[in-house]
């Protein structure tokens, strides 16, 4: 049973983009700035170990603050992929000249007051950014720092089973009906990266793709994994 | 040793560990442990709310496959669901009677060689974070003198949960929350890794790192870090059964 946080980001990614069509990953976006009432939410990616690109926007104009903070390469986004850790800056204008100057000004310029930047992790798997921008300042309640970490956690796993060549429609279902957390799930994940010599999020990918095409819950296959019943051979 | 010696000599250690720069995920795994030792059951294990309000395992007495599933099965129904639910303890002195309160839960425990289950809420400021839960073997309840002691250990596992770098860092308490829920997640890939380059089960595996960790006084989470991203040479991680690394 999908918990309450959890049903209405599902259920607000599935009214994203009135005809559907909207990609998915920009339907994660559109569902951050529906419920969080944001002027808009932008999703980066590592590519090759760095932070690059856009994948994702509610609307168009987000790529511009996203790729500000990219080539400047300061900014929420850029210390939250550092650290791993939530940023948080309710103040965009008032904290300007300390954190980050240049991003700052440029962000101010186009009316972005305050940004919530979420690390998208697995353990140490490290995928990308997600920030959440509105044009006034102002924290974020309790409430929606919540549904910030639920939605960065969402986004991690529509993009690992995008990644893992999952048809859009099932990583929506999978979502609601299967837990990612189970201790079985993240151990696998590392035997199966020693077994195939890739990293961890390659052996994550690789055991949800084997899930996929065998049509099994990844928690099965994972404590076949852990089992030792089940070893995943270079393909 | 009297029972009440045993106890304050657990304080006691628990409090000095909260002093450093501690772990969170081996605090709390020392606090399953010792409430074994201390409390009338055979099982303890502790569970938290993520954001979205899943019950996750954040640490438990026995890292047998068993136990952890019944823990783990608990987000739909089960005594720590109830109790995280409700904010209040939640007994089971007979799962047999308890079939129809827990379809899935009753059945199953019985199945792994249980008879009755405590839950005891983990809380903060009025808000239910998570929840100790208690198994034990025989049916009837847990001895009178044991239920304050099993809330204090919830109270001291809520207190050590937000407490780790709380002091350096102002956090957000659901921030906090999902941090240690993180820190654990990093802990499972690591006993994968070493499970498969060792050789060896995922417990011996847990055992060799928290081993490592507590030889050279390291945070187990570092611990388990390096080894992911191979700082840390598998073989460096003695077998703490044979005797190496017995200084202590």
């Amino acid at each position: 049973m999908p918990t309450d946080r959890l049903s209405a980001v599902l259920s607000a990614m599935a009214d994203a983009g009135g005809d559907g069509s909207a990609a998915l990953i920009d339907r994660v976006c559109l569902a951050a700035a529906e419920l969080l009432s944001l002027t808009g939410a932008g999703l980066s990616l590592m590519v090759d170990g760095e932070l690059r690109g856009t994948a994702g926007v509610s609307e168009p104009g987000i790529a511009f603050v996203q790729e500000l903070q990219l080539s400047l390469g300061e900014g929420p986004c850029v210390d939250a992929w550092a650290s791993g850790e939530p940023v948080l800056e309710p103040d965009l204008a008032a904290t300007r000249v300390v954190r980050w100057p240049a991003f700052a000004r440029g962000g101010v310029e186009v009316g972005v007051l305050a940004v919530f930047a979420f690390p998208l992790h697995l353990g140490t798997i490290r995928i990308g950014v997600l920030a959440l921008y509105r044009d006034r300042p102002g924290a974020l309640s309790a409430d929606e720092l919540a549904y910030g970490l639920v939605l960065a956690d969402v986004a991690t796993q529509v993009i690992l089973g995008l990644q893992a060549g999952a048809a859009p429609d099932t990583v929506h279902q999978l979502l609601a009906k299967e837990p990612a957390h189970w201790a079985e799930v993240h151990q696998a994940t590392g035997m199966i990266s020693v077994q195939l010599g890739v990293s961890l999020d390659e052996g994550f990918v690789r055991m949800r793709a084997h899930a996929f095409a065998q049509e099994r819950p990844l928690r099965v296959v994972a404590s076949e994994v852990v089992a030792g019943r089940l070893r995943l051979e270079e393909s | 040793m009297t029972r009440e010696q045993r106890i304050v000599e657990m304080f006691v250690e628990l409090a000095d560990t909260m002093v450093e720069d501690f772990d969170v995920v081996e605090f709390l795994h020392r606090l399953a442990e010792r409430s074994v030792q201390l409390l009338d059951c055979s099982e303890a294990g502790l569970l938290l709310a993520d954001a979205a309000g899943a019950l996750r395992v954040m640490a438990s007495s026995s890292e047998r496959s068993e136990a952890l599933e019944l823990l783990q099965a608990q987000n739909e129904e089960g005594p720590c669901f109830e109790c995280y639910r409700r904010g209040t303890p939640v007994v089971s002195d007979d799962l047999a009677l308890d079939a129809g309160r827990w379809p899935v839960f009753a059945p199953a425990a019985m199945q792994k060689g249980f008879r009755s289950v405590q839950a005891v809420p983990m809380r903060v400021r009025g808000e239910t974070i998570g929840a100790l839960n208690l198994f034990r073997t025989a049916a009837g309840r847990m001895a009178e003198r044991d239920i304050p002691l099993s809330q204090g250990m919830a109270d001291i596992a809520a207190i050590a949960l937000l407490q780790e770098r709380a002091v350096r860092e102002t956090r957000g308490m659901v921030e906090q929350l999902q941090r240690a829920l993180t820190g654990r997640v990093v802990i499972e890939q690591a006993k994968g890794v070493l499970s498969e380059r060792a050789r060896i089960g995922v417990d011996a595996a847990f055992a060799r790192l928290r081993a490592h960790a507590r030889d050279h006084n390291r945070r187990l989470s570092d611990v388990a870090r390096e080894l992911i991203d191979g700082r840390l040479d598998p073989a460096a991680l003695a077998d703490p059964a044979r005797g190496a690394f017995s200084g202590r």
